[in-house]
């Protein structure tokens, strides 16, 4: 009799346990962002009306981008993107602390977070003992003459994404 | 089946069917109070009907709020701040509730401390209070969300982005959490639901729990005394009302409640009528904006102790350290090492303890809200942010060494 119940009882939490998870897995789903947010579109940036030293501040994905054409005496540096003779610095303008958006200040050629005191030089390092752990992260981006693509990877980006200068 | 005879009165009615006349007994007329007590003991219930009056302003806030990126902000702000009839009333009320039941739970809980009424059998009572403490936080957080200012919009940023978990990088969590890279609709939207269903669904649970641990073991008193609680019920009943320790919660003790409860509510109105604006921080009358962070950024005052043991670390020790204040406090039941249940005063060193405690979370939140550019601030900021957890690993240690009393 008791072995019955047993099993009935088994039966029963078995199959609850199954729809449980699958309830929870339904929840997680449901938290996700959805396709439409994911397949946000493409940014394009036209590059030849920047002015240097002036930071340009863009929209891609909901999150600012930061494009700062690079002055000569502005330090050369492996985040640099290239395009003909000239430099430009290309970040998420998101502190890698907690995200707030640093500001740049054209005098001392810096960034400067306001919100727990984070700095970045123009090439985006995070300056040492500060509470930012890294660099200005690099978008996904694709040069295609003058015009910057950002969402597409490009051979440029392919090249620092592999030699770990962003994630 | 159980017998059923004509009832010569509503009240005999109800109680042959849910027998009334038990409960009223066990969470009333018999639930008994100790007579030694002062008025902080007042605080829970202050607390219950504080939450009672945030429920009443949320439900007309609610009528009207928009949670819709583009309309959130002018429907609190213009919609029911200025067409409403009243809707500035139940803003106000609700903000200004908002801000003094965090108050009320700060001295509830040292209150707690200070007495060591968390100890010998009364371990559940603050473990559930604790969860109190955190689901009004996550309460607090979802409704700042709501007006959708650029207060809301970069609190909610920076307070996603602690879930990546510094250099874990757990990005995906936190788009999760978000469900969009940013915060945008699909977050204003769950972080609604958060504040009007979920979390006041789980506070109310979690208020019954903590009603329910409190029953077996009955509240401290000011001298942490162990007494019979059955001898001295008999002698209330038997008339001997004098001599008893206890008097009956209800309608004794809770009319000294309600004393305590009129003259907070005096000090609840004048703010809500006359000064407001403490709980109303001016940033969040900007729109949320994506491309501009507010020059400053600061939680509301009762985050900034935490807020304060973040900041001056490198990322992952401070999100280590912030993680850890969030949670210590459930602990001191088990960290407390002695088997004195007695006020502070009278414990030794936990006396220093306590007070030592209490300024450092007061110069935590003070800090918390200077800007983090001065450095003589951000070192003081620093020292007290060590000291508060030099004080935790130092409680074992004093409390252990403590005479019994
Ligand atoms: C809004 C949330 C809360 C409500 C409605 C509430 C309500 C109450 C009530 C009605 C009492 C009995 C009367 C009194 O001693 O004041 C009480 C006691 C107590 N509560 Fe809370 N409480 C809340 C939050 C907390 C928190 C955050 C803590 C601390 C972690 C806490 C810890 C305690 C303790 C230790 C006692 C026993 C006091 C004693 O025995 O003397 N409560 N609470
Ligand atoms: S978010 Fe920039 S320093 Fe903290």
């Amino acid at each position: 009799m008791s072995s019955r119940r047993d099993f009935m009882g088994m039966a029963l939490g078995g199959f609850t346990a199954l729809g449980g998870i699958g309830a929870l897995y339904a929840m997680k789903k449901s938290w996700d962002p959805l396709p439409s947010v994911k397949a946000a579109g493409f940014t394009k940036i036209d590059l030849s009306s920047m002015v240097e030293n002036k930071l340009a501040v863009e929209k891609w994905r909901g999150k600012p981008i930061f494009i700062l054409k690079k002055t000569a005496d502005m330090k050369k540096d492996d985040r640099d993107l290239i395009v003909g003779s000239d430099r430009y610095h290309l970040s998420i303008g998101l502190c890698t602390h907690l995200g707030c958006i640093p500001a740049y200040k054209p005098d001392d050629k810096k960034f400067l977070c306001a919100c727990h005191g984070g700095e970045f030089d123009t090439a985006g390092n995070n300056l040492p003992g500060l509470p930012p752990p890294s660099p200005l992260e690099i978008p996904p981006f694709k040069l295609e003459g003058t015009t910057l693509v950002l969402g597409e990877t490009g051979p440029e980006y392919q090249k620092m994404f592999d030699a770990g200068i962003t994630v | 089946m159980a017998k059923f005879e004509k009832a010569s009165s509503i009240g005999e009615w109800l109680d042959q069917r849910i027998a009334v006349e038990t409960l009223k007994k066990v969470m009333q007329t018999e639930y008994w109070i100790p007579k030694d007590i002062n008025f902080l003991w007042a605080m829970g219930m202050v607390l219950a009907a504080t939450f009672g009056i945030l429920i009443v302003s949320g439900i007309f806030l609610l009528m009207y709020y928009q949670p819709h990126v583009d309309h959130a902000f002018d429907s609190v702000n213009y919609l029911i701040m200025t067409e409403v009839g009243y809707g500035w009333l139940w803003r106000h009320i609700h903000g200004v509730g908002a801000s003094l039941v965090f108050l009320i739970i700060y001295i509830h809980m040292f209150t707690g401390i200070y007495y060591g009424s968390y100890k010998r059998g009364r371990e559940l009572i603050w473990i559930s209070g604790m969860l109190l403490f955190v689901l009004f936080s996550a309460e607090a957080f979802s409704g700042y969300m709501l007006p959708w200012g650029q207060m809301s919009y970069w609190a909610g940023m920076v307070i996603t982005n602690l879930f990546s978990g510094g250099s874990l990088e757990a990005y995906g969590l936190v788009e999760w959490i978000r469900g969009d890279y940013v915060p945008a609709q699909a977050f204003l939207t769950r972080f609604f639901m958060l504040h009007v269903f979920l979390m006041p669904l789980m506070i109310i649970g979690a208020i019954v729990f903590h009603f329910g641990t409190l029953r077996i073991p009955h509240v401290n008193n000011q001298e942490g005394e162990d007494f019979d609680y059955a001898e001295a019920a008999e002698l209330y009943k038997a008339g001997k009302v004098k001599e008893s320790k206890v008097i009956p919660f209800s309608p004794v003790f809770l009319s000294k409640d309600v004393f305590v409860m009129g003259v907070y509510f005096v000090l609840f109105f004048y703010l809500v009528f006359y000064n407001f604006s403490f709980a109303m921080d001016p940033v969040n009358f900007d729109p949320a904006n994506g491309l501009s962070t507010p020059a400053h950024i600061y939680p509301e005052w009762y985050f900034l102790w935490s807020y304060e043991i973040l900041r001056p670390f490198s990322k992952d020790i401070g999100l280590i350290l912030f993680a850890i204040s969030q949670v210590i406090f459930f602990t001191l039941p088990f960290l407390d090492r002695s088997p004195n249940v007695a006020p502070a005063s009278r414990r030794g060193l936990f006396k220093y303890w306590f007070w030592i405690l209490l300024v450092d979370c007061l110069i935590l939140t003070f800090m918390g809200k200077l800007p983090p550019t001065d450095p003589t601030f951000a070192s003081i900021g620093l020292v007290s942010a060590v000291i508060f957890f030099a004080l935790w690993i130092a409680l074992p240690i004093i409390t252990k060494l403590e005479k019994k009393l």
